[in-house]
């Protein structure tokens, strides 16, 4: 595969649905991804993410819609004829061979001559790093050496797609940091297509180039890492970047992108992000953006955790609200406190009446 | 008052550690069960086998392997239970890598169930009727194919002697009698005993083959799928070694049902002929020579065969691979 490798410019997925019975798990996702790009796509459990894989993998056929490379089309191929390598979320290593023979057995499937073989195995297993394991079986391995041999397995029959799906969520939270790293570094060595699925925000963004977000199925944005963490384009998808503060209010002044909500008598400024037809409106905060002030919503304190650097706080408003916020100092509960927010960091979307 | 505490554990729980405690005895009943009903048992026909009536040490084994009529019965019960645990093994493997991804299995496995429930003798019976020469099986073979049967001139009118084989092709007759001329015959000998060990064997082979085929972790397959082993590159490098262990146990428990085969044996075969095994020459030693110490001499030989073979067979699976069948960490 290592021509289709050089020659290849991008992957197209063309309005791909895939029902299973009356479910309709993947509804219409329609994007391509270009050589040399990573993305991830992002979404909570049961958003069709992993089926999304699987059906751009061949593992799961497609109900509706067609999958491109180049010119080629793909979702008729059976998955051992798209030549993608796929990182699963149990690494799926072949427990009966040695680290060697699992991560050749792409290269002796595709009949490469020993010689050749023995060479990139090598090539593979250096650059995971895995070089004392080589002769180990996978359960004489720790988790995160199994996961690197998942990577070399994958990427050593030079894919023009890697798929990985969820391939850090077995592992301890240091060890994920540090592969992250060693995906990234192994995705820029590689020059092809990496589609990562994941649905942890913070790993989408330090990964991505792109990130696509999902949600029942459909495809809710795409776009930078930046764009999705400063400019989510819905209620939900800020939902899901980290806005945990949700206040309802009502519309008192607007003028452009800058709105005024009315919430619980009090007066909170914020940016319009949809549009907006009603007087009624919902305000998103990341609990990061909101502070301990002289002015702004009033609310009581609930509870105060530890975090170090910081105080993390919740507290309630009038009216039931819940309200995190980034506490300087540990709050006794049951303390009234002011909270605001820089308008820029509020993000003003259409919603119901409060 | 000293606050350090005393140095002494207590017993019961210095047994805890060494995993002794009030459920052990739960065990109790068992181990007194086994004593009696197997180890004394056992025990005994040993001692007894080495008493035979001639007075001598070893007179019973002598006569065992002198006398052809006995020491060929353990060739003849080999030759019924290697081919029935194969041929059992070969058909369940293909069935249960399809049933595994049913969603309705268990409705097809507690119909496969059904046979053991039934026991031999019903099925021996059963087949009596059903392969006999007046039964089914052969009534519709024969109006199918005899002599009178509805394929019969067609066959002949093609494949006969001046058949369209014979005069257009210049081929010669294929065929030049009925394929069939009488009621075949399938009980009352070796294919008998084969058919009643493989119906009645075969569930049992197949549930076993189905949970270990079961155990294997899906995702395995969908791994070497996509480093683009076909479905037979599939079934030889990952399933047949992680399947292997499992069908040599598969093998060692299907294999000891059929080598002890008894009932079918005299209902279905020829007792006194090809189907005379094992267990029927020590049946006719204790009860009908009323020899219980050749019997018990029998027994122990039959016991040391079985052992042999599950032996062989446990220890060739020591030479693969024997670990968990996951792909995940363990």
């Amino acid at each position: 595969m290592a021509s289709t490798l050089s020659t290849f410019k991008s992957l197209r997925l063309n309005r791909v649905g895939r029902d299973f019975g009356r479910l309709n798990a993947l509804k219409e996702l329609d994007f391509s991804i270009e050589r040399g790009e990573f993305v991830a796509l992002l979404g909570p459990s049961g958003c069709g993410k992993s089926t999304a894989l699987n059906c751009i993998a061949g593992l799961l056929s497609t109900t509706r819609g067609s999958i491109w490379l180049d010119e080629t089309r793909i979702d008729t191929m059976g998955p051992e004829e798209r030549g993608f390598g796929m990182v699963f979320q149990n690494y799926a290593l072949f427990p009966h061979m040695s680290v060697r023979d699992n991560i050749g057995f792409g290269l002796k499937m595709r009949g490469v001559p020993k010689a050749d073989a023995a060479k990139r195995i090598d090539q593979a297993i250096a650059t995971v790093r895995l070089e004392a394991q080589a002769e180990k079986l996978p359960g004489q391995l720790s988790g995160g050496q199994q996961q690197r041999v998942a990577i070399a397995r994958a990427i050593v029959i030079e894919p023009p797609v890697v798929l990985m799906d969820e391939p850090l969520s077995n592992l301890d939270a240091k060890l994920r940091l540090e592969m992250r790293q060693e995906i990234r570094r192994i995705h820029a060595g590689l020059g092809s297509i990496t589609l990562y699925v994941t649905h942890d925000q913070d790993e989408a963004m330090s990964l991505a180039d792109r990130i696509v977000v999902l949600r029942d199925g459909e495809v809710r944005q795409i776009g930078t890492p930046e764009d999705l963490y400063l400019r989510p384009a819905r209620l939900d998808v800020a939902d899901f970047m980290g806005f945990r503060n949700r206040i309802p209010g009502r519309v008192v002044a607007r003028s452009g992108d800058h709105i005024i909500l009315d919430v619980a008598g009090t007066e909170f400024a914020g940016t319009l992000r949809s549009s907006l037809t009603g007087d009624s409106a919902i305000a998103v905060v990341r609990p990061d953006d909101m502070s301990v002030g002289e002015t702004g919503l009033a609310a009581t304190v609930e509870a105060c955790e530890y975090r170090g650097r910081h105080f993390f706080g919740s507290a309630k408003a009038p009216g039931g609200i819940e309200l995190f916020f980034r506490a300087p100092a540990a709050y006794r509960p049951g303390t009234p406190v002011k909270l605001a927010a820089d308008p820029s960091r509020v993000l003003v979307y259409e919603g119901a009446t409060p | 008052m000293s606050d350090t505490p005393s140095e002494h554990v207590p017993l019961r729980l210095r047994l805890a550690a060494k995993g002794i405690d009030g459920v052990t005895l739960l065990v109790l009943p068992l181990v007194v069960a086994l004593i009696l009903l197997f180890v004394y048992p056992f025990l005994y026909g040993l001692w007894l086998s080495f008493r035979p009536k001639d007075g001598s040490l070893l007179g019973n084994y002598a006569k065992f392997f002198s006398d052809p009529f006995l020491y060929e019965t353990v060739g003849k019960t080999l030759w019924l239970a290697i081919p029935v645990t194969v041929i059992n093994l070969v058909v369940a493997i293909p069935v249960a890598l399809r049933v595994r991804l049913m969603r309705r299995q268990r409705v097809l496995t507690t119909i496969l169930v059904l046979p053991i429930t039934l026991g031999t003798v019903l099925v021996a019976e059963g087949m009596l009727n059903y392969f006999g020469p007046q039964g089914w099986f052969n009534r519709v073979l024969l109006t199918a194919l005899g002599p009178q049967g509805w394929f019969n001139g067609p066959l002949m009118d093609v494949f006969g002697p001046h058949g369209w084989f014979d005069q257009t092709l210049m081929m010669g007759p294929l065929m030049t009698a009925p394929l069939i001329s009488g009621p075949l015959k399938l009980v009352h000998n070796y294919t008998g005993v084969l058919l009643s060990l493989v119906i009645t064997g075969f569930p049992f082979t197949f549930l076993l083959v189905l949970s270990y085929l079961t155990g294997i972790d899906p995702a395995l397959e969908k791994a070497a799928a996509t480093l683009g082993a076909g479905p037979g590159s599939r079934f030889r490098h990952i399933i047949m070694p992680l399947l292997l262990p499992g069908l040599a146990v598969t093998f060692c428990l299907g294999f000891v049902q059929a080598y002890s085969v008894f009932p079918s044996a005299v209902l279905l075969g020829a007792p006194s002929g090809p189907t005379r095994v094992i267990s029927i020459a020590a049946y006719e030693a204790a009860f009908e020579q009323y020899d219980y110490s050749l019997a018990s001499a029998i027994a122990m030989i039959m016991g040391v065969t079985l052992l042999l073979v599950v032996i062989a067979v446990l220890g060739a699976r020591t030479l693969v691979y024997r670990g968990p069948a996951g792909g995940g960490k363990g």
